[in-house]
């Protein structure tokens, strides 16, 4: 059954790549399109370059425009400092939004519907800020949950909630990109499947299956900006966090 | 979320737990047997994706902005340059023309302050001489005027002698008469 909204999600083995610890590790349909992001963004940022025109192409505007979108948004949430980021930073939006838009088109898979993915990212992110947050300023990273300016007598409780919204990080992170992609993908699943359900029905059913449809098209549009606004959300979390691990007084 | 979509699921698979029959069961985000596979596959990905965009895109990229940039900031240099060349001359010009109105008044008060110091020694000269000739004309003057006084004392004299001896038949004495005259002609 084709209307299961949760079958687009399955993992498929492709092929096996041998075992880890009795575990099987396979080449499943997830890598594909992890690979095809990797690859279509590979194209855009490399294809877009090759020309290394002083008047960009169409096709080098986009990779300059994504350059500069990201380098903005590094450079205003994490500083000129932040800047030596600014890689891993692009890498992770090109990434979650390639992954996303693929994921938009009928028949695909979304990387970004697995927790373990975006969990994966978040990871990256949170551990990337640990470290350097201890390599840069040592033992004042801890400052990181001492705000200054408040009374001794609260400061006990202020510390402990901003060790537990540090810990609680890389799960909203990971989480808010997985939900909204998951929830997106599902209510158009559900919607597109009404179409089929009542169009099953004879002439009525015709009939009564353009709302659905036409709600289909108007989701796959807000789910193509929500594909974006995750990424973004995503990047500026990124920045903001590793903001951070660079000025950790607050 | 994922709680929210449990129960909806847990109605599909009842119906669909032939297809998906390889699953294994639950929620394909949270089947723990493929988090290994996607792991690895996420590493390798995101590796090479950091490797490409790090090492060969970015740089390229920013190259070609950083090449802009610098071609853009030259042409600015060069056209400020040229603007400051022209107002260079301009304010050469200006300080030209300046220096050369200056130097017409100087020649033109020089040229004036001549003419000036020409005309007060000419009319000096002339002065001097009208001067000298008004002083002849008075000198003569003065000559003709005693020449004319003398003679007029001399008839006064014969005049009054004759009245003297008309009226009184004496001859009066010259000297007396004269004296007398004198003091008349002063009074």
């Amino acid at each position: 059954m084709a209307s299961d909204p949760t079958h687009q999600f399955e993992i498929h083995k492709l092929f096996s790549l041998g075992h880890i610890g009795g575990q099987e590790i396979a080449f499943t349909n997830s890598s594909a399109y992890m690979l095809a992001a990797v690859g279509v963004v590979s194209l855009l940022m490399l294809g877009g370059s090759a020309g290394k025109q002083l008047i960009p192409s169409r096709f080098q505007s986009l990779a300059e425009l994504s350059y500069e979108f990201i380098a903005d948004t590094v450079r205003s949430n994490a500083g000129e400092q932040g800047m030596k980021f600014f890689p891993l930073v692009f890498t992770l939006f090109m990434f979650i939004i390639t992954a996303n838009m693929i994921g938009i088109i009928p028949y695909t898979f979304t990387v970004t519907s697995h927790l373990i993915v975006t969990l994966s990212l978040a990871l990256i992110v949170f551990i990337t800020m640990i470290v350097y947050g201890f390599y840069k300023n040592g033992l004042k990273f801890f400052r990181l949950f001492v705000p200054s300016g408040i009374p001794i007598y609260i400061l006990p409780l202020i510390v402990f909630i901003e060790v537990l919204s540090f810990f609680s990080r890389p799960i909203s992170h990971s989480v808010r990109l997985f939900a909204n992609i998951l929830a997106g993908h599902i209510t158009l699943k559900v919607f597109a499947g009404l179409v089929t359900m009542v169009g099953a029905m004879g002439f009525v059913g015709w009939i009564g299956a353009i709302i659905p449809l036409g709600l289909t098209v108007a989701l796959t549009a807000l789910e193509v900006l929500v594909a974006f606004l995750q990424a973004y959300v995503f990047a500026i979390l990124t920045c903001i966090y590793l903001n951070d691990a660079i000025h950790p007084g607050h | 979320m994922g709680l929210i979509i449990t129960p909806a699921q847990a109605a599909t698979t009842t119906t669909t737990s032939t297809e998906a029959s390889h699953a294994k069961g639950g929620f394909p985000p949270f089947q723990t047997d493929t988090f290994a596979s996607q792991l690895v596959s996420f590493a390798i990905a995101f590796v090479l994706l950091y490797w490409i965009v790090s090492k060969l895109a970015l740089p390229r990229v920013g190259g070609i902005i950083a090449a802009r940039q610098g071609a853009i900031d030259g042409d600015l240099a060069e056209a400020q340059r040229l603007k400051n060349e022209s107002d260079a001359a301009l304010k050469a010009y200006e300080t030209e023309l300046a220096t050369a109105r200056a130097n017409a008044q100087a020649i033109g008060s020089e040229i004036r302050d001549k003419l000036t110091k020409q005309a007060d020694l000419e009319r000096k000269q002339l002065e001097d001489r009208l001067a000298a000739k008004l002083a002849d004309a008075d000198k003569s003057i003065a000559t003709t005027r005693a020449a004319a006084m003398g003679n007029v004392r001399s008839i006064a004299t014969e005049a009054a002698a004759a009245i003297v001896h008309r009226l009184s038949g004496v001859t009066a004495d010259v000297q007396a008469v004269k004296s007398a005259i004198d003091t008349t002609l002063k009074a």
